[in-house]
């Protein structure tokens, strides 16, 4: 009764305004090459949908298969923008794609908002009007972590991540900002092994030679699962505390299973244990929807779309100029709670569950967590406006 | 490094050796039997991970891993019975391009029948934990593995040198018409190596399980692995692939324990490229015997008053795309001529040239980020910058041809796949110059060419020039001689052509050509990243041209468009797009082959 309550009382938020302008929004994603995060994704956005038009708005989406390379994505896009005539571009999932993207959305003139991308330069060196970020950045969810790893107080760190843009910026982050909160730390071992390829016995043998007292790491999918295995073999983590970012997500804890190292600080989404109002609503929403429980993913997307109707609403009209202006300082409802579009850098203010590790059955979970308000891990707005160049 | 570090960094080495050689070897007795370089081994070691991976869930470790080896090898004689036996008299590069459709087809159904997430398979029961080494703890199961890869190189060794059916197989190695003529029954001898080969794939996957999880993308970064194991040993060599593995297996693991983990982006292809350069057959291959009588080209022709009319009107209606409301048109259509450019440049090298290029997105690419280096930090006009993106893809094809056009057939192929890899690994690394794995943006041409209809004319008039001139040259004495020197290099310097001097020409012209292709879609994307030079570029390229035909003047660039336009269209209709144009390949190749045969 209680949840037949709230749904009503939500839906009657979104219909109050005279929600009635109709936006098509255009996605793009890189479906086949990463399956695994993008599917629930699609249902999020999917159940989204189903949510604001039930409640009479006029929302129809578009998706598109971007491919999964830049060139491939900016000519999906412009089949989107020219034969779909869509209102809004949302979606892509790899940092060059994103950043592609957002480069034709500000050519075209079209506002874009990039659903999942981390990278930092979207909303800051490369930020441009058009283009908006819903997900936490590489710095935001590095900048979650550092608390944590500061209070250990430990001396000696070795670091290890992708050698890609993401893992080269998380990497960079992690040093400056501990450094600024421990002074005096010391980085003893740096790995950067090629994303998807890491040969994890000699990587997990060479940090172990460094002798560190932690370990940074911002390894995620196949490569995580071969560094954990590892690791627990030779004995890595038994005297080591260990940060990993996005570790606790669904769609790479899950695949750990019965590895699932012990005490790991992560950031990631703890989907069965937060019990906020808005949070169980989605939840159950999607459970009877999907008959599956939510991914990282599957909030993302539908956030995205339900960021995209509010913006529609406020501006009552699916002009993209007038977006732009409804978008900037935007406060919505997510599954995470209250989220405002910055006005300053174009990025949300959407955070992340930080917690730790453990092992249940033989299952991952994360326990001792808390959520980090996106709003409180940003640099100065003066240093953001010297990289925005505005 | 202490000495304890360095024995464990050359153990972790030999364990990751021993995996690769299994592959390796299985490709390698492929190729040197049937000559097919067969695309898809990555793909069956995939399979073989996730059979096992499935498998031991239900049946135990131990038995899965024979079993899905079995899986594997009966499907592999499947593939050769039912695709590759009926076009073995076909021109060698259609084989690969059948078994690179396999390699989109089996993607597909492991993601169907699988599902998208990594499946990390079960430790092997008895070889769970470690054992302590020179201070350290190594894995039992990684030491399982040291010792197996010996074993199995003991037991083809043996196979090979020590049985008649070794016996057989070495000798349609080294002359096939040879052994077929003294009676030897191809067809099932084929069959038996391609079984062998795809267990030797499926047990590798196997075994691979408590090491790495089962994942969709396994298949292409192992199969480039792979090839670099083998071509570095030497093609049908496999005590060359034992030792090549070794070497690149220790080789990775020091620059790891050295702290260079960022070399091992690129090791394995220096490596490639620095054995190539020195011994051009790898370290134990030896010059492949000549094939005799299976494909007799017929020249090419010039373009009839027929085609020209064709043409002519293709051009009317080219001239007048802008004028259609559809936008989006020009949009495809300006890629289609990119790629058509870029195609036909390919199609020089490979028909008339007869140097199949593995790395022909090297040029593209680096034409491309030279034209948007010189647009956006030296603020060249966009004219300029294009012809910096021309003149950037002749050098690089100047410096890597120098090199090539000292090897031929599949080592030469191989090493422009080197040079290609090294230098997208500079733009993938570099990050301060080319922007890092992001790339650059804001590559708009300037104003008076931005809008979609003016680029669109700039490029159709760019690359309709160039593709004439390049159709051109094939009947210009610089077109005879390359022929002649793909024909008989012996007598083509008997009658006082300079080969290699002729050889490398033609690789610069087609860089060139290259580059500029390059450039113009640097500038109609916006911007550009490392995937412009990747080895899905040079293979899509490939594609191109094998699907409109090597041995003719216009295929590539029908293929070309063709290819360009199918893939736009069964990305956005299908589901599962990449298996649709995995069968459409197969498809095409075969109809080719019955048409041409």
């Amino acid at each position: 009764m209680n949840r037949k309550l709230l749904i009503s009382g939500l839906l009657s938020i979104v219909t109050a305004n005279g929600f009635a302008q109709a936006v098509k929004i255009g996605e793009l994603n890189s479906y086949k090459v990463f399956p695994a995060f993008l599917e629930p994704y699609k249902k999020g956005m999917e159940l989204a949908v189903e949510e604001i038009n039930a409640a009479g708005g006029k929302v129809q989406l578009v998706t598109r298969d971007d491919g999964g390379t830049p060139g491939d994505a900016v000519r999906v896009a412009e089949e989107l923008i020219t034969r779909e005539k869509v209102d809004v571009l949302m979606g892509t999932f790899a940092s060059n794609v994103g950043l592609a993207v957002s480069n034709l959305a500000a050519q075209r003139k079209v506002l874009f908002l990039a659903s999942e991308p981390l990278t930092d330069k979207i909303v800051w060196e490369n930020g441009n009007r058009y283009t908006f970020r819903l997900r936490p950045s590489t710095y935001m969810q590095v900048a979650m972590l550092v608390p944590e790893a500061a209070k250990l107080k430990k001396k000696r760190w070795a670091i290890v991540y992708p050698n890609y843009e993401y893992g080269q910026s998380a990497a960079a982050s992690f040093k400056k900002l501990l450094t600024q909160a421990q002074p005096g730390v010391e980085f003893v071992g740096e790995q950067a092994p090629a994303l998807g390829k890491i040969d994890a016995g000699a990587v997990v043998q060479a940090l172990a030679d460094a002798k560190p007292d932690a370990i940074f790491s911002a390894l995620f999918a196949a490569d995580l699962q071969k560094f954990v295995r590892e690791g627990n073999t030779r004995g890595l983590f038994r005297r080591t505390a260990v940060f990993n970012l996005l570790a606790g997500e669904p769609e790479y804890l899950d695949t750990l299973k019965d590895e699932t190292p012990d005490g790991w600080w992560v950031t990631g989404y703890p989907w069965n244990e937060i019990n906020t109002p808005e949070h169980r609503r989605f939840r159950d929403a999607y459970q009877k929807r999907w008959n599956d429980y939510p991914r990282q993913g599957s909030v993302v997307g539908y956030a995205a779309v339900h960021a995209v109707a509010a913006a529609v609403r406020k501006a009552d009209s699916a002009e993209t100029e007038k977006l732009v202006q409804a978008l900037k300082g935007l406060e919505m409802q997510t599954p995470f709670g209250n989220v405002q579009w910055r006005a300053l850098d174009h990025q949300s203010t959407m955070g992340a569950y930080v917690g730790q590790l453990a092992r249940k059955g033989d299952k991952g979970v994360m326990v001792n967590w808390r959520y980090a308000d996106g709003a409180k891990f940003q640099p100065s707005d003066e240093e953001i406006r010297k990289l925005r160049k505005e | 490094m202490t000495s304890s570090a360095v024995l464990l960094q050359f153990l972790n080495g030999l364990a990751g050796a021993s995996s690769l050689f299994l592959v390796a070897a299985g490709l390698s007795l492929i190729f040197g039997v049937t000559r097919i370089v067969n695309f898809a081994h990555g793909s069956l070691y995939m399979l073989g991970m996730y059979l096992a991976v499935w498998l031991s869930a239900r049946v135990g470790f131990w038995v899965a891993v024979p079993v899905a080896t079995a899986a594997v090898a009966a499907l592999g004689a499947c593939i050769e019975f039912l695709l590759l036996r009926r076009i073995y008299r076909a021109p060698e590069l259609l084989q690969l391009l059948a078994t690179f459709a396999l390699v989109l087809i089996v993607r597909d159904v492991a993601l169907w029948a699988w599902g998208p997430e990594d499946l990390l398979g079960p430790r092997a029961p008895g070889f769970a934990g470690a054992v302590e080494i020179a201070g350290g703890a190594f894995p039992q199961y990684d030491l399982l593995l040291i010792l197996l890869g010996p074993c199995v190189f003991g037991m083809l060794h043996f196979l090979l040198t020590r049985t008649r059916w070794g016996i057989l197989i070495r000798a349609t190695t080294q002359d096939r018409e040879m052994a077929g003529a003294l009676g030897v029954n191809q067809r099932w001898l084929f069959t038996a190596v391609f079984t062998l080969g795809a267990a030797l794939a499926g047990l590798g996957g196997a075994l691979a399980i408590p090491r790495e999880p089962a994942g969709l993308g396994i298949d292409l970064a192992l199969i480039s692995d792979a090839f670099v194991v083998v071509v570095v040993g030497g093609l049908g060599s496999i005590p060359g692939a034992f030792i090549a593995a070794l070497l690149i297996g220790v080789i990775k693991a020091s620059c790891i324990g050295l702290g260079y983990s960022k070399l091992t982006l690129v090791a394995e292809f220096v490596v490639m490229a620095i054995v190539l350069v020195m011994r051009p057959w790898g370290l134990l291959g030896r010059p492949q015997g000549e094939m005799r009588g299976t494909w007799i080209e017929v020249p090419l022709g010039r373009i009839s008053k027929r085609g020209a009319l064709a043409l002519g009107l293709l051009a009317l209606l080219l001239a007048v795309l802008p004028s259609l409301p559809d936008q989006y048109l020009l949009v495809l259509a300006t890629e289609m001529l990119v790629f058509a450019l870029f195609a036909a440049s390919l199609h020089l090298l490979m028909g008339p040239g007869g140097m199949a290029s593995f790395g022909h997105a090297a040029y593209f690419g680096v034409g491309a980020y030279v034209a948007a280096l010189a647009f956006l930090k030296l603020h060249w006009s966009t004219g300029s910058s294009l012809l910096a993106g021309l003149g950037a893809g002749a050098l690089a094809a100047a410096i890597f041809g120098w090199f090539c056009v000292r090897l031929s057939g599949v080592y030469l192929a191989m090493l422009t796949l080197a040079f290609a890899q090294i230098a997208w690994s500079v733009a993938f690394q570099w990050d301060a110059v080319t922007g890092g794995s992001n790339g650059l943006v804001g590559i708009w041409p300037d104003t008076w060419l931005a809008s979609r209809a003016v680029y669109y004319y700039l490029v159709l008039f760019l690359c309709g020039c160039a593709i004439l001139a390049l159709w051109r040259m094939a009947h210009t004495p610089f077109g005879y001689a390359l022929r002649a020197s793909r024909d008989s290099s012996l007598r083509a310097s008997a009658i006082g052509i300079d080969v290699r001097a002729t050889q490398w020409t033609a690789f610069i012209i087609t860089g060139s050509a290259a580059g500029v292709a390059g450039a113009l879609f640097a500038f109609s994307k916006g911007s550009i990243s490392p995937e412009t030079l990747s080895v899905q570029r040079s293979v899509d390229g490939l594609v191109m041209v094998l699907l409109g035909g090597v041995h003719t003047l216009t295929g590539a660039v029908w293929g070309a468009a063709g290819f360009t336009w199918l893939h736009d269209i069964m990305v956005r209709s299908i589901e599962y797009w990449r298996a649709a144009i995995g069968a459409a390949i197969l498809l095409l190749v075969f109809a080719r082959w019955r048409l041409s045969a």
